[in-house]
């Protein structure tokens, strides 16, 4: 195995643990958070293609590491409208994803 | 041996994110995530893509980290930790993860062959743009509008964040990002470093044409440089109705939109560049670039207005 076969599985696992996180945590922070996990997993992939395509000199194929950059920067846009989007809804009194008014018999499973 | 390096990262790796994940306090959690994002700035070094590794360390890790600590600390008090789901969905949920890593492993372990590559083209082409570092090519030659339309969406985002603001703050200034304790030494830091910061996100940019750097990591430094000065409380953030506030963040994006349509003039594509005058134009747009993006990247962590317009 080289290295960025490595690095490949590692990514995948990165989306896997971040799909887990995004289910499991009822809060919308956690959720941004593993959201985030999801999206380095997947950055992760684009360096792995970039490592595969090396060629005509150059170390990687530069293609993918610059659209890389391109995600990163629009990831952490959204992430900083994630966040003052909960903020906004705490202020409004909603704290989590399951805090709505709740109904006379507990349905939920 | 090398390969016993890349072993230990991956581990240190998929330690931090299951940490992220399972960990009870949230704050933990961010701490464990911005761990992740230096860990994968040296992934990153390690797959040779030097302008990703600054990119990640500084906004992956740094900026994002950032937002989500200062989130913390103000959900701290409010907000409930909620209810986990039952062990039933939980497994179901571990189950579907599991397969769709497995499934994105199997893409891994069978790639195409040959592989696709665009490094050959990006290479026979970058004489015409006069640059050395292919990154930057890609970036602000090759694919410019995707860059173009990038700074676009920081923008965007930026209104997003301001449109937020509750009616009686707008106009007024984001909340104070000091910190809570007096620390000698983060005042030190913020009085010693911005004109160092400031040297280094010029070397980045200037740097960046022909060597890993750019745009993008120049304005990030800019944008460390004056979150330091705001939160060693040396200075506040300014009103978001500031008209200079406002013309530098659409300074940038507009510079470059102008460029572009020079380029049908000059060229006769939108954001193409005259062959003998690629260089300069690239650097003067990076310029204009960075000023903007360090701006809106500190507006961004600073948040919505919270405090009511002064007069």
């Amino acid at each position: 195995m080289n290295a960025p076969t490595l690095y490949g599985l590692c990514a995948a696992a990165l989306v896997g643990i971040g799909l887990f996180g995004l289910i499991l945590h009822p809060t919308p922070l956690r959720k941004v958070i593993s959201f985030n996990l999801v999206g380095c997993g997947t950055f992760l992939f684009f360096g792995v293609a970039a490592r595969r395509g090396a060629g005509a000199g150059f170390a990687g194929d530069p293609v993918p590491q610059a659209l890389v950059i391109t995600g990163i920067v629009v990831a952490f846009a959204a992430t900083a409208v994630a966040v003052a989007l909960i903020l906004r809804m705490l202020e409004a009194g909603v704290a989590t994803m399951d805090s709505r008014p709740e109904p006379p018999d507990d349905l939920s499973p | 041996m090398s390969l016993l390096v890349d072993l230990v990262l991956v581990v240190l790796i998929l330690m931090a994110a299951v940490w992220t994940i399972l960990v009870r306090d949230r704050r933990d959690a961010v701490i464990a995530f911005i761990v992740l994002g230096l860990l994968l700035s040296l992934v990153w070094m390690r797959l040779y893509a030097v302008d990703v590794a600054l990119t990640e360390a500084a906004v992956g890790g740094g900026a994002t980290g950032l937002v989500l600590l200062r989130a913390c600390a103000r959900l701290l008090p409010v907000e409930a930790e909620g209810r986990l789901p039952g062990p039933g969905t939980q497994i179901a949920a571990g189950l579907l993860s599991a397969l769709a890593a497995a499934g994105l492993a199997a893409v891994v372990l069978h790639p195409p062959v040959p592989y696709p590559s665009l490094a050959a083209l990006a290479a026979e082409n970058i004489h015409t743009v006069g640059l050395g570092n292919p990154v930057t090519a890609v970036l602000l030659a090759y694919r410019s509008l995707d860059t173009l339309l990038e700074k676009v969406v920081l923008v965007l985002a930026l209104i997003g964040v301001w449109a937020l603001t509750p009616d009686a703050f707008w106009g007024g200034a984001p909340g104070s990002l000091r910190a809570r304790h007096a620390s000698g030494a983060l005042d030190l830091l913020a009085r010693v470093l911005p004109p160092f910061g400031v040297l280094v996100s010029i070397y980045l940019v200037w740097n960046g044409a022909d060597h890993p750097g750019g745009t993008f990591q120049g304005g990030t430094v800019l944008a460390a440089m004056w979150l330091l000065v705001m939160m060693a409380g040396l200075r506040d953030p300014p009103g978001i109705s500031l008209k200079l506030l406002r013309r530098l963040v659409v300074f940038g994006p507009a510079v470059f939109i102008a460029v572009g349509f020079a380029g049908i003039w000059m060229s006769g594509w939108f954001l193409s560049y005259p062959p003998d005058y690629a260089k300069p134009i690239i650097v003067a747009v990076e310029a204009a670039l960075v000023l903007s993006i360090a701006v809106i990247l500190g507006l961004l962590v600073a948040g919505p207005a919270a405090e009511p317009p002064k007069r």
